[in-house]
């Protein structure tokens, strides 16, 4: 088992990987909260981030989104640094992100919503897409009209993932996208992302309940404390005795 | 102090109460007291409440500037009121320009929209320039420091416009086409007065459907909920931002006209007040809150207008039209006391 990746590579290889993130550095302040993170997701992969409480996931994701500047290290999608570049413009190239805690616009309508997560793609036609959502998630075409932050928590999840998917993403970040959620509907939830992966969308996803991410996805890193740990095929995670312990509940 | 504490608690709800119920039996006295003395007739209040219907649309739509700021970046820009005055107060050069050369009567369709527009562009670039220069760099300040920049940017404003233009109080040149009465339903009103009505319902049905219904609007309504995540949409949080200052600008611009349509002077500190009071017409409909500011402005200038005579007269005060500020400003005391979130606003 490899710890971080010792991968030496030319920066814009022609067949680089679709979202990579090389030795980055994030802070908050004066807090350190990642240690040289590298990883890589390539296309039509399911890759998730797994670790515990304040390890540094949502962090990552902010920082790929470019909420968060990295303070060194590159970020790049297709070979394309995208670290110095503004959330708004970074989301236009089609990286998309469903927040921690689904920060849904929460007085806006469900479809508003949907057409604020399509904003970056000004003057398209968005028929297919919002038809693609309500196929994705039959609740929300229920609730087109609904103020958004009167729906329940699952249907809000439900709506920031159509939300992100919205902006057509060539790689969807999912932050946590069961949190909260039953387990029914966790399942639903981890069904629903195969089925957007099968469509073509690559995901990197954020998860704390390690079990069905790695489920559903083909690689895995784990984060502690701001640095990557261990990285391996989803089902080579599943079974370390290390991941078990830390993650899976295991003693 | 366990035991304590709700005890005393429950002595300032006594006062409070004391207050509510002391405020509810004044305003009754005074109004049955000024009622039944009979001084005004049916004419005469119809009167008060359209100077006050078009006192109270130029306090909404300064009031609007406030409240959409505040929606954006949760601050209070206090130096909205010199906004106001910039706009009007640059646009009186255009305007006695236009008289002086006969223009403004001659053409008045032409020469109010040169006005307009002098006015609205004025005080929309110096809301935009505000922002960019004063507030920007304080995005991520504690809220205090914007504040305080805010007071400070305000009596910079003032004093700037008072040496570019001079101190004195300046007339607007007469405008033919807006003497005399209009005849609605056989009321005989004033042509300001219509005018100011009309144009500030006009803007603010505009206003609303640019919010509610353009991208812009949306994008603004996005910022206001979360700016992280209105970024991670796409959109550019700053540019947003601006626009939302712009059109405050504009608004406000606007209102300057209005302003002098109904009170025909200007001088470099005239956007104190209207300032102020719009201040309190926003907070009164919630801060924040776009229906809220249009309704409280049309309300503290109602109750501005009607309030002194109506409380005060029957009670023997003299000169109650004096005291329209004095009702103004105790309203603003107590909606920040009762209700500080506003009579439509959202409890945080
Ligand atoms: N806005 C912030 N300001 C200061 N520190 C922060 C901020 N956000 C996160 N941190 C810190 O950075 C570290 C990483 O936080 P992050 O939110 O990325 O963790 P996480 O892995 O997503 O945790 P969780 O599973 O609880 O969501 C934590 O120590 C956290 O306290
Ligand atoms: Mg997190």
């Amino acid at each position: 088992m490899t710890a971080t990746e010792p991968r030496v590579e030319q920066p814009a290889a022609p067949q680089g990987h679709l979202l990579e993130l090389e030795n980055v550095n994030a802070y908050y302040g004066n807090i350190r909260a990642l240690r040289g993170v590298s990883l890589y997701v390539d296309k039509g992969e399911v890759v998730t981030l797994i670790g515990s409480n304040g390890a540094g996931k949502s962090t990552t994701l902010r920082t790929i989104s470019g909420v968060l500047k990295p303070r060194t290290g590159q970020v790049r999608l297709d070979g394309l640094r995208i670290d110095a570049l503004p959330a708004h413009e970074i989301v236009k190239l089609g990286v998309a992100q469903a927040p921690e805690g689904r920060r849904i616009f929460s007085r806006m309508s469900v479809y508003e919503n949907l057409l604020m997560g399509a904003f970056s793609r000004r003057g398209e036609k968005l028929d297919d897409d919002i038809a693609r959502v309500f196929d994705l998630f039959p609740r929300l075409l229920e609730r087109r009209t609904q103020q958004a932050g009167t729906m329940s928590g699952g249907e809000q999840q439900m709506l920031a993932m159509g939300r992100a998917l919205m902006a057509r993403p060539s790689i969807l970040l999912l932050d946590e996208p069961s949190m909260g959620l039953s387990p029914i509907l966790t399942e639903q939830i981890f069904d629903i992302i195969t089925e957007i992966n099968g469509q073509g969308t690559t995901v990197l996803l954020v998860e704390q309940n390690a079990l069905m991410a790695l489920n559903v996805a083909h690689r895995g890193y784990v984060l502690q404390t701001g640095k990557i740990i261990l990285t391996d095929t989803a089902a080579n995670l599943a079974a370390n005795e290390q991941v078990r312990q830390a993650y899976l509940g295991e003693i | 102090m366990r035991l304590r504490l709700p005890e005393r608690l429950s002595f300032v709800d006594l006062i409070l109460w004391g207050l509510r119920v002391a405020i509810v039996v004044f305003v009754l006295v005074g109004s049955y007291a000024t009622l039944s003395q009979g001084v005004l007739g049916f004419d005469g209040w119809r009167t008060l409440l359209i100077v006050g219907v078009a006192q109270g649309s130029i306090y909404a739509l300064i009031a609007l500037g406030y409240t959409l700021v505040y929606g954006v970046l949760f601050m209070i820009n206090f130096a909205h009121g010199e906004v106001f005055m910039a706009g009007v107060f640059t646009a009186f050069f255009a305007a006695t320009a236009l008289a002086d050369s006969g223009i403004l009567n001659g053409n008045p369709l032409f020469g109010l929209a040169i006005i307009f527009a002098v006015s609205m562009v004025t005080s929309m670039v110096v809301a935009v320039i505000l922002e960019r220069v004063a507030y920007r760099p304080l995005r991520r300040a504690p809220r205090l420091v914007p504040l305080i920049t805010a007071i400070g940017a305000s009596l910079f404003l003032q004093y700037t416009f008072r040496s570019l233009y001079g101190s004195g109080v300046r007339s607007y040149p007469t405008i033919e086409i807006l003497t005399g009465t209009f005849d609605i339903a056989g009321v005989p009103i004033q042509k300001t007065q219509v005018v100011v009505i009309v144009s500030a319902i006009l803007l603010m049905v505009g206003l609303y459907f640019f919010v509610q219904r353009t991208r812009t609007g949306r994008a603004m309504r996005a910022v206001s909920e979360d700016k992280d995540v209105a970024a991670m949409m796409g959109i550019n949080v700053d540019r947003v931002i601006s626009t939302t200052f712009a059109i405050g600008g504009l608004l406000a611009g606007a209102a300057g006209i209005l302003y002098v349509f109904l009170f025909n002077s200007v001088s470099f500190s005239m956007g104190f007040l209207p300032g102020i009071k719009a201040f309190t017409a926003a907070v009164l409909g919630g801060i924040g809150n776009i229906v809220g500011a249009m309704l409280g402005g049309l309300f503290l200038g109602v109750l501005e207008s009607i309030g002194p005579f109506l409380f005060l007269d029957g009670l023997g005060v003299p000169s109650t039209n004096q005291l329209r500020d004095v009702v103004a400003f105790t309203l603003l005391v107590l909606v920040l006391i009762f209700r500080p979130y506003g009579i439509l606003g959202r409890k945080e």
